[in-house]
């Protein structure tokens, strides 16, 4: 008996020691979805937020076209305007070689999550950047400093402490989020589910799922009071 | 160019008369949501400040739950899981046919299960910046429990909950596009079955997209208007800036 199969077994529900192995191949695609677009969407998220307060207006006007979209619409439609919108045209992507791509369910998910999630983690750079008292650039630049020094060792590290709590709301987003991935032909921890009741019919494997599913914002959830007691503990709070 | 217009138009060739009851459904939706998700969050909200310990743990372990799965999860559940239980009641009452629940009454339940964890945080944090005095004073001016809510509480509350009741409307108006899996006929659901017919995904998710940017925008600016009158008796702290 493989490993995938003992929860199962051990709580003697069937329909999980059945479908336990495709259950954990589901997980591992989840975490790898959510674990590759949210370090994706960080660093483009930052770029946006860094650019468009630093640049010019019709980057910054740009940059906000895209924030608005993104976070305007729903994901799904988003997804689907990937998959089948763009995919829809082939010749287009053959001419460029990227029909590879765009073919992929995964890559097509990839894509719209990394889209997504950039987005609003841009907004949360941004709110960070800008809640960050105008005092501290105007006493780093009167010491001296360069203007890359000033972001990069005064402002940097407090808004990154400000943006912590919503950057992890965001990510506990995009974890329940791609469950819509299932929606596209993916097995992720939802497709497998649905694979699961629909040869099944038994509906305790989407409570399994939902434990699953639980667990892992539970975790992130602790690991995040971990991390901002860590990052905050020079700081005298309360 | 001519033949985009035509898909698009109304009438029996177009799209458009489609589309826009589509609109009108993802609309319904969301606002026959509202209210139930809202008065249920608000008695959550209730729920963990009472002195109850069996209460307060019930009202977290409700929100701990519905926060944390995915809501085509919950949709999912609520949608097969009712239909189950009620076919199975059915059949122990002796009638022998199919029984189908309406895809927008479980839809509603599970965007409205929803929305009431989520607003249940908001309404908390509400509760909690009106400060004791209040609710002394009402009682000291002979008012019961409920006159003293309904009365002198509720009414602060609005103002310090509106803008994390907008941002629980925003997502609200997006999940919805979800309730297409379970085949009732928003937005989403007409897009998705133009592109079966015209093979034109592009143009009709583009299109729906712009639908639902429509409906966000709107409601951003709805809620502006609100919360400034919410705060009219209110020198907001930071205006200036």
């Amino acid at each position: 008996m493989k490993w995938c199969e003992w929860p199962g077994h051990v709580i003697g529900l069937e329909v999980l020691e059945k479908y336990g192995c495709r259950m954990a191949d589901g997980l591992g695609l989840t975490l790898y979805l959510v674990g590759f677009t949210f370090t994706l969407g960080l660093i483009i998220g930052l770029a946006l937020a860094v650019a468009k307060l630093r640049s010019n207006r019709i980057v910054s006007a740009l940059i906000h076209g895209y924030t608005t979209f993104f976070r305007g619409t729903p994901l799904l439609v988003q997804l689907f305007l990937v998959y089948y919108g763009l995919g829809a045209f082939r010749l287009f992507w053959q001419e460029l070689n990227m029909w590879w791509f765009f073919r992929e369910p995964l890559y097509c998910c990839l894509f719209a999550f990394t889209l997504n999630t950039a987005a609003y983690q841009a907004e949360i750079f941004r709110g960070a950047i800008q809640a960050l008292p105008p005092g501290q650039a105007e006493a780093a630049r009167a010491l001296g400093m360069r203007p890359t020094a000033i972001f990069l060792k005064v402002e940097m590290p407090q808004a990154m402490i400000i943006a912590l709590r919503p950057l992890g709301n965001e990510l506990i987003v995009m974890i329940k989020a791609s469950a819509l991935a299932s929606l596209v032909t993916l097995f992720d921890l939802m497709g497998a589910t649905r694979l699961a009741f629909a040869r099944s019919f038994d509906l305790s494997i989407y409570l399994v799922a939902a434990l699953i599913y639980l667990m892992l914002v539970e975790i992130i959830r602790r690991l995040w009071d971990l991390l901002e007691a860590r990052l905050t503990r020079h700081l005298v709070l309360r | 160019m001519d033949y985009y217009l035509k898909l698009l138009s109304f009438g029996p060739d177009g799209w458009g008369d489609e589309l826009l009851a589509g609109a009108w459904i993802t609309i319904s939706i969301a606002l026959a949501t509202v209210p139930f998700g809202l008065a249920l969050g608000l008695a959550v909200a209730l729920a963990k400040r009472s002195r109850s310990p069996v209460l307060r743990a019930l009202s977290t372990l409700y929100t701990t739950i519905f926060r944390g799965v995915p809501e085509l999860l919950t949709l999912y559940v609520i949608y097969f899981g009712f239909q189950m239980l009620l076919q199975k009641l059915w059949t122990a009452l002796g009638f022998t046919s199919n029984l189908e629940i309406s895809p927008f009454l479980a839809g509603m339940v599970a965007l409205g299960v929803v929305l009431a964890a989520f607003s249940a945080e908001v309404w908390l944090g509400a509760l909690n910046s009106i400060q004791k005095g209040q609710r002394e004073a009402a009682a000291a001016l002979g008012l019961t429990k409920w006159q003293a809510f309904r009365l002198v509480v509720f009414p602060q509350l609005m103002r310090v909950a509106l803008p994390g009741l907008g941002n629980n409307w925003m997502v609200l108006l997006k999940e919805t596009s979800l309730v297409s899996v379970i085949t009732l006929q928003d937005t989403m659901f007409i897009a998705t079955r133009a592109n079966v017919v015209t093979k034109e995904p592009f143009l009709f998710f583009g299109v729906a997209a712009l639908i639902y940017l429509a409906f966000s925008v709107v409601s951003t600016w709805g809620f502006g208007k609100l919360e400034a009158r919410a705060n009219r008796g209110h020198i907001v702290h930071g205006a200036a800036r």
